[in-house]
C-alpha cells in the first residue's frame, strides 16, 4: 500500500469498520469456496483479493447513494451494508435469501440499501446506472451512483454508450472499473490494446484515472473526489482500479491458465494485510483487537451458514409468482 | 366481449395525434413521466408523434439522446427502478435488435430475479410494419419475439382511440410494457375521447364487426384490412367477426375462444412473418383450448418468411390485404 495519509475525516472507529468489512468479505468468500460442493452452482464468483475497491468506494459515499454491481457481486453487497445472512441464504437458494431464492449469487440485490443488484450480463450495470443517476438529477436529490464493472465489461459496446451519455448529460455516475487482469481466462492484455483502460475516458470528455485498487486509501480518496465533483454537477469520472482475482473465475474453476508465480506475487499485495499493517503502524489496532475481529467475523459467517441451511427451500408452487407487479393470468386471460 | 362504444365527447384525430395526446396528458398528470429517444424534440420524431412536446415540457422531460439504443433503454430501465415512469422511444422497431439486452435481460427480469423488491414501470414505444418503402431494416414486425419474454407486457393497438386509451394505461402500469405502433395506423384518423381519464384495460380484445360465419383475428394494420374485407363479404352474405386482441401479452383468450365457439372457423391475419408469429400463438392456443369448436382447419395469413423488399410491387405482393383476406375467408366458408 502507498504511504498516503489516512483520510482525516475518518475516525479511528470508521477506519476499523473499513478493516472489518474487508475481512467480512474475505471470510464470506472463503466459506463460499469451501462450501462450493454443497452450494452446487457452478456460477458463483468470488471477490477475494479485490476487497479494497468495494469497501473503499462504498466508504466514500452516503448510505442513500446507489451502487450497481456485477456477476462478482458479494463484495459490493456486503460493502454497501447488505445483510450477510440474507446474502448467504440467497446463494444457498433458500426462501430467506434476499431475493427469496429467485436470483442466486449472480443477482443478489438489496434495494433497501440502495444496492441495485449483481448482474449476470457483463457490462449491463452501467446503462442502468445512467437511469438511476438521471432520476436523482431530475428530482434534485443530489445522490450519486457508483457502477462497478470489470476489464471484461470495458470492451462491451453498451459501456461506451453509457460513458458517452453520462458525459453529455453530466450525470452523477462514477464508473468503477475493477481491472483484475482477467476476463475469465482471457488476460486483459489480449482484449485491449491500451494498458490503462482509464485512457478511454478521454474519448468521452470525462476525467479518467488509474489507481492501485489494492490500496484502500487511494480508492477511498479518489472516489471521494469524484463523488464531490459529481454532486456539484460536474458529471462522471472513470476510475480504473488495478487489482487481481485471487481465485478462478468461479468456485468451480480449476484455474490452470494463470501461473502460480503470478498468483503468489499478487497475494503479497493483499489489500487487507496492507491496511492492517498500516493501522498497526498508526496504533489504531493491536493484535488483541485483530484476533477479536477475526473471531467475530468467523462467528458471523458460521451463523449465516447455519441460518441458510435451516431456511426452507422456496415452495415449488410459488415459482410463477411475481413475474408482474400487476399480475396477468399465466399465459393470458 | 363487448363491441366497444365510445362515450362522452370525442374529437377526430390521427393515430399519431392520439399517441401525442396520451403522452401529453400523462406528463401533465404525473411529474415522474418523461420521454427519451432520438430526434424526439424539435424535429418531433420521424413520424412527428412527439412534435410540440419539447416546447411544452422542456428538455429535462423531453430528452433527446445520441444514437445509443442500449443507453436509451438502460437509462429508462434504471430510471424506472428508481421510481420514475419513463417512456423510451425506439425510432424504428427494427432498432430493438440493438437493445435487446436491456429489454430482455434487464427490464423483463429485474422484478422476478430480485425477489420482487422492485418493479419496472417502463413504456417502450416503437413504430413497426411495412408501407413506407422502408425495405428490410425499417419495416419489420417483431412483436412475437417479445411475447416469448416473461415479464413484458406487449400492447399493439390499431386505431386512434385505442392508441390513446392503451398508451395511458401502459404508462400507468407498474410493469414494463412494449407498445407497438403500426406506421399505417399513425396516418389514419378516428374519433378519440377527449376525457383525460379515458383508459382501456390491458388484456381486453375489441370486436369490430359481429358475424356468425367466421372469426377473423387481426392485429395492427391488418385490422382495417380485415374490416374492409368483412364489409365486402357482407354483400355476399358472409358475416365475419373481426377481433383485434389489442394486447398480445396478456392475450384475451376468452374473447377469441367465445367467438370461435360461435363461428367454428378461424382466420388469423398478421403482418409479421409466419414462423413463430402472433398468429402461430393464437392458432396453437385455439387448437389446444378450443379444438372442439373448430369445423375447419385454422388459417394463418401472414407475410411469408422473407425480408421485406424495397420495391412496392414486391412488398404489396407479400403483405396480407383485404383481397387476400377475402380469398382466405372463402377457403373456409
Amino acid at each position: 500500500m502507498n504511504s498516503s495519509e489516512l483520510p482525516k475525516e475518518l475516525s479511528p472507529d470508521e477506519l476499523i469498520t473499513i478493516y472489518k468489512n474487508m475481512l467480512l468479505i474475505r471470510e464470506f468468500e472463503q466459506r463460499i469456496t469451501k462450501d462450493a460442493g454443497k452450494i452446487k452452482s457452478p456460477l458463483v464468483h468470488t471477490y477475494i483479493g479485490e476487497e479494497a475497491i468495494a469497501v473503499g468506494a462504498c466508504a466514500a459515499i452516503n448510505e442513500d447513494d446507489y451502487i450497481t454491481s456485477t456477476h462478482r457481486g458479494h463484495g459490493h453487497f456486503i460493502a454497501k451494508g447488505g445483510d450477510v445472512n440474507s446474502l448467504m441464504a440467497e446463494i444457498y437458494g433458500k426462501v430467506d435469501g434476499i431475493c427469496k431464492g429467485r436470483g442466486g449469487s449472480m443477482h443478489v440485490a438489496d434495494f433497501s440499501k440502495y444496492m441495485l443488484g449483481a448482474n449476470g450480463i457483463v457490462g449491463a450495470g452501467p446503462p442502468l446506472a445512467l437511469g438511476v443517476a438521471l432520476a436523482s438529477k431530475m428530482r434534485n436529490e443530489g445522490k450519486v451512483v457508483l457502477t462497478f464493472f470489470g476489464d471484461g465489461a470495458a470492451n462491451q459496446g453498451m459501456l461506451h454508450e453509457s460513458m458517452n451519455l453520462a458525459a453529455i448529460w453530466k450525470l452523477p455516475v462514477i464508473f468503477m472499473l475493477e481491472n483484475n487482469l482477467y476476463g475469465w481466462s482471457s488476460p486483459s492484455a489480449n482484449t485491449s490494446a491500451v494498458k490503462d483502460l482509464s485512457l478511454r475516458a478521454q474519448g468521452y470528455g470525462m476525467k479518467g484515472i488509474t489507481i492501485d485498487g489494492n490500496d484502500i486509501i487511494a480508492v477511498y480518496k479518489t472516489v471521494k473526489e469524484a463523488v464531490e465533483f459529481a454532486r456539484k454537477g460536474g458529471g462522471p469520472t472513470l476510475i480504473e482500479c488495478k487489482t487481481y482475482r485471487w481465485a478462478g473465475q468461479t468456485t468451480m474453476d480449476a484455474d490452470k491458465y494463470r501461473s502460480n508465480e503470478e498468483k503468489e506475487e499478487w497475494k503479497h499485495k493483499c489489500p487487507i494485510e496492507a491496511f492492517k499493517t498500516r493501522l498497526i503502524r498508526d496504533e489504531l489496532i493491536d493484535q488483541v483487537l485483530i484476533q477479536e475481529i477475526k473471531e467475530k467475523t468467523v462467528a458471523l459467517i458460521n451463523e449465516s451458514v447455519k441460518i441458510s441451511k435451516k431456511s426452507p427451500k422456496p415452495d415449488p408452487d410459488t415459482a410463477l409468482d411475481n413475474v408482474y407487479k400487476n399480475p396477468i393470468e399465466y399465459g393470458g386471460n | 366481449m363487448e363491441v366497444i362504444k365510445l362515450s362522452g365527447e370525442t374529437k377526430k384525430m390521427s393515430g399519431a395525434a392520439a399517441i401525442r395526446l396520451a403522452i401529453e396528458e400523462e406528463m401533465e398528470r404525473d411529474d415522474s413521466v418523461f420521454i427519451l429517444g432520438e430526434d424526439i424534440g424539435t424535429y418531433g420524431g420521424p413520424f412527428f408523434v412527439t412534435k410540440g412536446l419539447l416546447e411544452k415540457f422542456g428538455a429535462e422531460r423531453v430528452r433527446e439522446t445520441p444514437i445509443s439504443e442500449n443507453a436509451i433503454l438502460g437509462c429508462a430501465v434504471g430510471a424506472a427502478i428508481a421510481g420514475m415512469r419513463p417512456i423510451a422511444e425506439i425510432m424504428f422497431a427494427d432498432f430493438l435488435t440493438v437493445c435487446m439486452e436491456m429489454i430482455v435481460n434487464q427490464a423483463a427480469k429485474a422484478r422476478y430475479m430480485y425477489g420482487a423488491q422492485i418493479s419496472v414501470p417502463l413504456t417502450i414505444r416503437t413504430p413497426f410494419g411495412t408501407g413506407i418503402l422502408g425495405a428490410a431494416q425499417h419495416s419489420q414486425s417483431f412483436e412475437s419475439w417479445f411475447m416469448h419474454v416473461p415479464g413484458l407486457k406487449v400492447v399493439m393497438p390499431s386505431n386512434p382511440a385505442d392508441f390513446k386509451g392503451l398508451l395511458k394505461t401502459s404508462i400507468q402500469d407498474d410493469d414494463p410494457v412494449i407498445f407497438f405502433e403500426n406506421k399505417q395506423c399513425y396516418f389514419r384518423s378516428g374519433e378519440v375521447p377527449v376525457d383525460k381519464n379515458f383508459t382501456i384495460p390491458i388484456g381486453q380484445a375489441r370486436r369490430f364487426t359481429e358475424g356468425d360465419d367466421i372469426t377473423i383475428v387481426a392485429t395492427g394494420a391488418m385490422v382495417q384490412e380485415s374490416i374492409n374485407a368483412a364489409t365486402n363479404l357482407k354483400e355476399e352474405n358472409i358475416h365475419c367477426e373481426v377481433i383485434d386482441p389489442r394486447t398480445l401479452v396478456p392475450m384475451d383468450k376468452k374473447s377469441i375462444l367465445n367467438s370461435v365457439e360461435k363461428t367454428g372457423k378461424l382466420l388469423i391475419v398478421d403482418e409479421g412473418c409466419k414462423t413463430c408469429s402472433v398468429s402461430s400463438e393464437i392458432a396453437a392456443m385455439v387448437a389446444e383450448e378450443g379444438f372442439q369448436y373448430l369445423k375447419k382447419n385454422i388459417i394463418r395469413l401472414n407475410t411469408p418468411d422473407v425480408p421485406i423488399p424495397y420495391s412496392q410491387s414486391l412488398e404489396k405482393n407479400i403483405v396480407p390485404n383485404a383481397k387476400s383476406i377475402k380469398d382466405n375467408v372463402k377457403k373456409l366458408i
